[in-house]
């Protein structure tokens, strides 16, 4: 049943930095005086807030609900009052202000009343998913996707696979790590879950090589559920980007996610490692999901590991919990340093997806201007979805963007790999991101020019018709009144001819 | 260390265009060593002509199309094209021949196509294939190997004759310089002489041209470390050398009388230089894994088939050339299959 694990063309070594932040036990971060929790904090429609200014919360109660089917809920993490429903910056690349929910706490930390599920074995999947859009729960890899979506294979699709993606293999963060060192059961706990609620066939819990101690701290708690027969550890080679969805079925199963298919085609499902531990706080605790792991590291990082914290807390209150050397308004990066972003705002509160703050890299791309291209290839060799990272530079800083998708331009993961090897320091990434915008944009524009074209056409249509049968309408009144006119007319003559025969007759 | 990117990936590697092109010019010591003690100093005096004024042609060039001299001249891609071509033309070239070939290369053939990256032809090839067809003369006479020259020159004579076309004591170009062994095997093969008869002649080593093989071998041996250091891939070579190896043991199996035997091609002439240096030039060559073996394998076969059926002894700069105009056709038709491609 081992298969032996499979490959993915590609990738990079990379220093691990993990060190740093593994040396200590996850912490909590002290509760702040105020949350502020964007409404939108997952990929789909932003939730819509069912409370209003100065109403009392309590932890975990819900504020906002779900809205439209890409959508989950959103609770309070601590107990406190709603002063400020409003926008507010919030961590996004593009430094925007958001509606956010503010929250004073009162410190008491007061738990709103929690229903956990005795035996989630008597639920159906359809209850089992309620319950996880009800608790807020999406990836917490890193993208954020409403997780109950994930957990709905739909009629057509049978499970194969339930793949627990532990690989984390961006450099710096850990809080994947440590959570599977120190709350492995609670994981095996959603684990559970997920397999009954997909009827999963195996499942396979992938975790990079790297990782020793969160192996065997899984493997531990596994073999304490000698009834979980189809689940399994896989130990994977330590690679970027392994972790990345497709590339982690890749190596797991040997299939490829089709280009424009998902998992569940080819018959698996993967969730994250954290995804997984809440999804048992859920439905086992009836906790919905208030707070998260975050890595807090990087060169300027005095203490720095992981910290469970409620969402909402400003970030720069968990970096003076860390003690960074960093200065206000220096910029740090939200995720990992090959694919997060960097962020310079001191109120930007912990979201969802924030997996790891890192403030200081080494090996930083220096500042150089990019040379030209040299065509070396080596952008290539390196693509794990095999693209032809080079030609797709070419086309799009020509901005040819036809040619960019005849050269696959969507297949392509923004895992970075191709940037980091350039011997140019071309800033690859950025601009397929650019091409793949202006390609929405121009999709987004040509929708909306065909809709106005459309209505131009149909009101055209109309009123051609109008025309037509206003005419035809003055054709007949026109017939109609010659009609009555000559039938007068004959009348006329009819009664004058009476009146001739009469005048003869006499 | 603070970001100075502000969009990821914030992590870089090491790999730099200096860096890779200061360690082909490393690769190459090794032969400009063994061209040196074969044939004398003089190639060592054609490198310096040759850098001087390709570094000066690129300043000029730079300063004309307005770009950023210094990023630019500090890529060290110049130096590498002015060391190609000072070592692919003969050591005895008078020092107009070389500073054409230069300015030809760098002017016409990489910035005239919009500089670094952007020439569709090896620009080394381009001013060599220039020189071969204006001089043909002065670019078919080679040195002998010191050891059967008459008057093995010295460093200073060497300079005078580059120079002046003379040397003190009266000695001209002609005088001092033969034919290459390819160069003898082509003339005497259609004077039917068989190739066997050929190869016993002094001008003939163990397995290719005396000192040529070793040469050849140096440039093996810096095309090793290249492919070590990860700044070339094996594809190229590899396919260059095997075609290269096929035809000729193909032909020396059922045409015997026309050809050299297969290590004659492989260590003679400028096969190592081309297969390891020249061919794996990136700008101008195939980009794609496949592209590279097909690119390779063109290169070898053209080679081969210039040095038997062609006007010339050798072949491996007008190999390169054409298979570089075809290069956008192969890579096109060479793409690799993309991730969860699901026809193609």
């Amino acid at each position: 049943m081992n298969k032996p694990l499979s490959d993915f063309p590609g990738g990079l070594k990379l220093r691990g930095h993990k060190k740093r932040s593994t040396q200590t036990p996850i912490r909590k971060t002290p509760l702040s005086d105020k949350l502020i929790l964007p409404l939108q904090q997952h990929i789909g429609a932003a939730a819509m807030p069912v409370v209003s200014i100065g109403d009392k919360v309590l932890k975990g109660q819900r504020i906002a609900r779900a809205d439209g089917h890409v959508s989950v809920c959103l609770h309070a993490p601590s107990s406190g009052t709603v002063v400020a429903i409003d926008e507010q910056p919030i961590p996004h690349p593009s430094g925007l202000s958001a509606p956010c929910i503010t929250i004073e706490t009162d410190g008491e930390d007061k738990w709103v009343e929690r229903h956990p599920v005795d035996n989630f074995r008597e639920m159906s999947a359809h209850e089992i998913r309620q319950i996880i859009r009800d608790a807020g729960i999406v990836g917490l890899g890193g993208a954020g996707f409403p997780s109950f979506i994930k957990m709905n294979p739909g009629v057509h699709h049978t499970v194969e696979t339930l793949l627990l993606n532990g690989a984390e293999c961006e450099p710096y963060i850990s809080c994947d790590d440590m959570l599977m060192r120190e709350r492995a059961d609670g994981i095996l706990d959603g684990v559970e879950i997920m397999q009954h609620a997909l009827r999963a066939r195996d499942v396979i819990l992938a975790i990079e090589d790297n990782k020793p101690l969160a192996i065997s701290a899984m493997e531990l708690a596994l073999a304490a559920r000698p009834h979980l027969t189809n689940t399994r550890i896989v130990v994977i080679p330590t690679r970027y980007p392994t972790g990345g969805e497709k590339q982690i079925i890749q190596v797991v199963t040997g299939k490829e996610v089709p280009s424009d298919g998902l998992p569940i085609d080819i018959g698996i499902v993967s969730h994250n490692m954290g995804t997984a531990y809440a999804v048992g706080r859920a439905i086992n605790h009836g906790e919905p999901l208030i707070s998260r792991i975050v890595t807090v590291t990087g060169t300027d990082v005095t203490h720095a590991g992981n910290f469970e914290t409620l969402f909402g807390t400003p970030i720069s209150e968990l970096l003076e919990f860390a003690e960074t050397k960093r200065q206000p308004d220096e910029p740090f990066i939200l995720g990992g340093p090959m694919m997060g972003f960097n962020l310079s705002g001191d109120n930007l509160p912990v979201t969802k997806t924030a997996n790891c703050i890192l403030v200081g890299v080494e090996d930083a791309a220096p500042k150089t201007d990019p040379l030209p291209c040299i065509r070396c290839g080596d952008c290539a060799s390196v693509c794990p979805a095999s693209l032809l990272p080079q030609q797709l530079y070419w086309h799009s800083r020509a901005k040819e963007f036809d040619q960019t998708q005849d050269y696959n331009l969507f297949d392509c993961i923004e895992c970075g790999c191709c940037d980091y090897v350039c011997p140019s320091k071309i800033p690859l990434v950025s601009y397929f991101r650019f091409a793949k915008t202006e390609i929405m944009n121009q999709e987004r524009e040509r929708e909306k020019s065909d809709l106005a074209r459309e209505r131009f056409e149909t009101r055209q249509a109309r009123m051609e018709r109008e025309k037509r049968e206003k005419e035809e309408r003055q054709r007949q009144r026109k017939a109609a009144l010659a009609a009555s006119k000559a039938k007068k007319e004959k009348e006329a003559a009819a009664k004058a001819e009476t009146a001739e025969t009469a005048d003869k007759e006499t | 260390m603070p970001l100075f990117r502000i969009s990821p990936p914030f992590l870089a590697g090491t790999n730099r265009v200096t860096l890779q092109m200061l360690q082909v010019l490393l690769a190459m010591v090794p032969a400009v060593a063994a061209m040196v003690v074969f044939f004398g100093p003089a190639v060592l005096i054609n490198i310096s002509l040759a850098l001087v004024t390709a570094l000066l042609a690129e300043t000029l060039m730079l300063k004309i199309r307005k770009r950023p001299v210094k990023p630019f001249i500090s890529d060290g891609s110049a130096a590498v094209t002015a060391v190609l071509l000072a070592v692919a033309i003969p050591p005895l070239s008078p020092w107009w021949l070389t500073v054409t070939g230069v300015l030809f290369s760098i002017v016409f053939a990489k910035h005239l196509y919009g500089g670094l990256g952007y020439n569709p032809f090896n620009p080394a090839m381009v001013g060599y294939v220039l020189l071969l067809l204006s001089f043909p003369l002065e670019m078919t006479t080679w040195l002998p190997v010191l050891s059967l020259a008459d008057n093995p020159l010295n460093f200073s004579q060497a300079l005078q004759l580059i120079f002046s076309g003379e040397t003190s004591g009266g000695l001209l170009p002609d005088t001092v310089s033969g034919a290459t062994p390819l160069d003898a095997m082509k003339t005497q093969i259609g004077l039917d002489i068989k190739p066997e008869y050929i190869v016993n002649q002094d001008l003939f080593g163990m397995l290719g041209g005396l000192g040529w093989e070793w040469v050849n071998l140096w440039f093996l041996l810096g095309g090793l470390f290249l492919l070590y250091r990860g700044v070339i891939n094996w594809h190229v070579p590899v396919a260059m050398l095997l075609t290269l190896f096929v035809f000729s043991s193909l032909t020396s199996l059922f045409a015997p009388d026309i050809t050299g035997s297969p290590m004659l091609h492989l260590f003679s002439g400028g096969t190592m230089l081309g297969a390891f240096f020249i061919a794996t030039d990136p700008v101008s060559g195939s980009t794609t894994v496949k592209g590279r073996l097909v690119f390779g394998a063109g290169v070898g076969a053209l080679t081969y088939l210039i040095r038997i059926w062609g006007g010339y002894p050798d072949g491996v700069a007008f190999a390169v050339l054409l298979m570089n105009m075809l290069v956008p056709l192969i890579d096109y038709y060479t793409q690799p299959r993309v991730y969860g491609a699901t026809s193609k």
